[in-house]
């Protein structure tokens, strides 16, 4: 048996909770599962403890994250079918009825929901850095680290190093400078010459004026901290025996070598396509972000009738322009459960484009000015790509020779992408390595197929479905 | 390597890590109190056996696998703490030869 439901939308944060928001809002039936145990996704994680447990924290973690608090009591203000702690491992093909099986697990039991709508709303995640010795223990992700802060108020106590580029490791920087937490260094791998670069998108991402001035402040604050900053640093390598001991890097043709309890990894953020893959939806390699998003008509539909890909997970443009489309999303699946009007719908939908051209129109500058790492294609022989089955770069080459064609035949020769992780953090860099060493491109080398269980889970959870 | 903000708000909670007693609070994650413990080994490689540990903090690299009341697989990141909680690292890939061995066959 399954529950029969007018929509599910898979994720809590901004695109999410906006989708649930307006299509329960316009009379829908809504499940709204998330793998964390509040909404708020990874932009806005715990949001709604730390207002309420830990108010004092708000003044580092900074404004922008706590207007997710506004966004988390809309969704908590409109009835919907909200389950925390869910995890999603499959979504099936579209019954003649229209209908999906959405098959999710909580606690060790799993259940099916038939939806006529399915919303993939589980935005993006860091891009994997595969640098030498990024398998040790300490060697995490700046969003790593800004979850730990967000979520439990803990922060790296030792000698923590930033290495990256991108808004984000930025944002992090400035809110542990504002809680007072010291930082040993900060190795930034952007590449000189950015506001040449970003130039000629300049003048759009003046258009969304408050986000650049936000960010220049948080570069001010930055700067101004005396903490250490290694401008222009390439050839970034991890060591220690058993875990991490120091880090190795270029910058200004100077070698440097930094001891390190905690390396923060950043090197932006791609679309989790995860689930997208799941339904064979189509998708496409974008050169400047370099990673796959999915293909979407201006609802937010797939290639795959009645699912739809909201916020980041169809394409990286922040958290503001993700709550647009969450919104936007959510009222042209109203529309078509009868529940609003074209008029009405267009009338919002119109207004929310708007907004979300506004909130995003600092991508194009940022994507350039913070270019996506153009190396993971010619990586040493010896780093590992995929961690989990501990596949290096070499092997991927060498079995290229011997006649793999393909990421999903890479599985096959080394089982490359096939740990517990399903490929997450080595599908992206797979890409690269295979289109670079092919000399083709990686819309013609694609991507590992997603087979369910999307997510892995125990033969008791599948024997505890009730399919009768 | 990891330290607390100051939090005196939310409840302490224990736990045990490889028998070690953890001291975390209402709404920790696993991983988080581990790290907050010093603990950032939390499991091995199944090819080489080399350490790993959390690297993403959101559910999606698998590094965290542990071992909570005697089920293996668990996302320490994802899994809120509990008082009284039994939590193991997880071992590398076992070796059916010795396991075959050990049954005695």
């Amino acid at each position: 048996m399954s529950t029969e439901i007018d929509v599910v939308v898979i994720g809590t944060g901004p695109a999410g909770m906006a989708a649930a928001s307006a299509a329960a809002g316009a009379g829908a039936s809504v499940a709204v599962l998330d793998e964390q145990s509040e909404p708020g996704g990874q932009i806005y994680r715990a949001v709604e403890s730390v207002e309420r447990r830990r108010p004092a924290d708000l003044s580092f973690l900074g404004e922008a994250y706590a207007h997710g608090a506004k966004v988390a009591g809309a969704f908590r203000a409109v009835r919907t079918d909200y389950r925390p702690g869910a995890t999603v491992w499959h979504i099936g093909a579209r019954s003649k009825g229209g209908r999906r099986d959405v098959v999710l697990s909580r606690s060790g039991v799993a259940e099916t929901l038939s939806a006529r709508h399915v919303v993939i709303a589980t935005g993006a995640l860091e891009r994997p850095v595969p640098i030498p010795g990024w398998t040790l223990p300490g060697v995490m992700t700046v969003g790593a680290v800004q979850s730990a802060l967000k979520s439990s108020g803990i922060y790296p106590s030792g000698r923590l190093v930033l290495a990256g580029s991108g808004p984000l490791m930025l944002q992090l920087a400035a809110q542990l400078i504002a809680a007072h937490v010291a930082i040993a260094a900060i190795v930034d791998t952007t590449p000189p010459g950015g506001l040449a670069r970003a130039f000629f998108h300049l003048p759009q991402a003046l258009i969304g004026g408050e986000t650049l001035l936000k960010g220049l402040k948080l570069r001010r604050t930055v700067l101004r901290s005396g903490v250490p900053i290694h401008a222009g640093a390439s050839h970034l390598a991890a060591h220690g025996e058993g875990r991490l001991s120091s880090l190795s890097f270029t910058s200004a043709g100077v070698d440097y070598h930094l001891d390190a309890d905690v390396v923060a990894l950043h090197e932006g953020v791609i679309p989790n396509t995860q689930l997208s893959r799941l339904v064979n939806a189509e998708h496409r390699w974008d050169d400047v972000q370099r990673c796959f998003h999915p293909v979407t008509d201006q609802w937010g539909e797939t290639s795959e009738p009645g699912i739809y890909v909201a916020g980041d997970g169809g394409g990286i443009a922040g958290a503001l322009a993700a709550e647009r489309s969450g919104r936007i999303t959510g009222l042209a699946i109203a529309r078509r459960l009868g529940l609003l009007a074209d008029s009405a719908r267009d009338l919002v939908a119109e207004e929310q484009r708007l907004r979300r051209f506004v909130d995003g129109a600092i991508r194009g500058f940022l994507d350039r000015y913070y270019p996506a790492p153009d190396w993971i294609g010619q990586v040493a022989d010896d780093v590992v790509l995929c961690r989990c089955e501990e596949v290096t770069a070499g092997r991927l080459r060498e079995a290229m020779a011997h006649g793999c064609s393909g990421p999903n035949q890479a599985k096959a020769f080394l089982r490359c992408g096939m740990g517990p992780c399903q490929g997450r953090m080595c599908a992206n860099s797979v890409t690269e390595v295979m289109a670079a060493q092919s000399g083709s491109v990686p819309d013609e080398v694609g991507s590992f197929r997603i087979r369910p269980p999307a997510k892995p889970v125990t033969l008791a959870e599948v024997a505890s479905l009730d399919v009768g | 390597m990891f330290q607390r903000l100051s939090d005196p708000m939310r409840k302490t909670v224990s736990f045990r890590f490889e028998g070690r007693e953890i001291e975390a609070r209402e709404g920790d994650s696993v991983a988080a109190a581990l790290l907050a413990a010093g603990v950032d080994s939390l499991k091995d490689a199944p090819v080489s056996g080399a350490a790993r540990g959390p690297y993403c903090m959101m559910g999606v690299c698998f590094e965290c696998l542990v071992e909570i009341d005697g089920a293996g697989h668990q996302q320490a990141c994802l899994a809120p703490v509990r008082a009284g909680m039994d939590v193991r690292r997880q071992p590398a890939a076992r070796d059916v030869g010795a396991a075959v061995e050990g049954d005695g066959r």
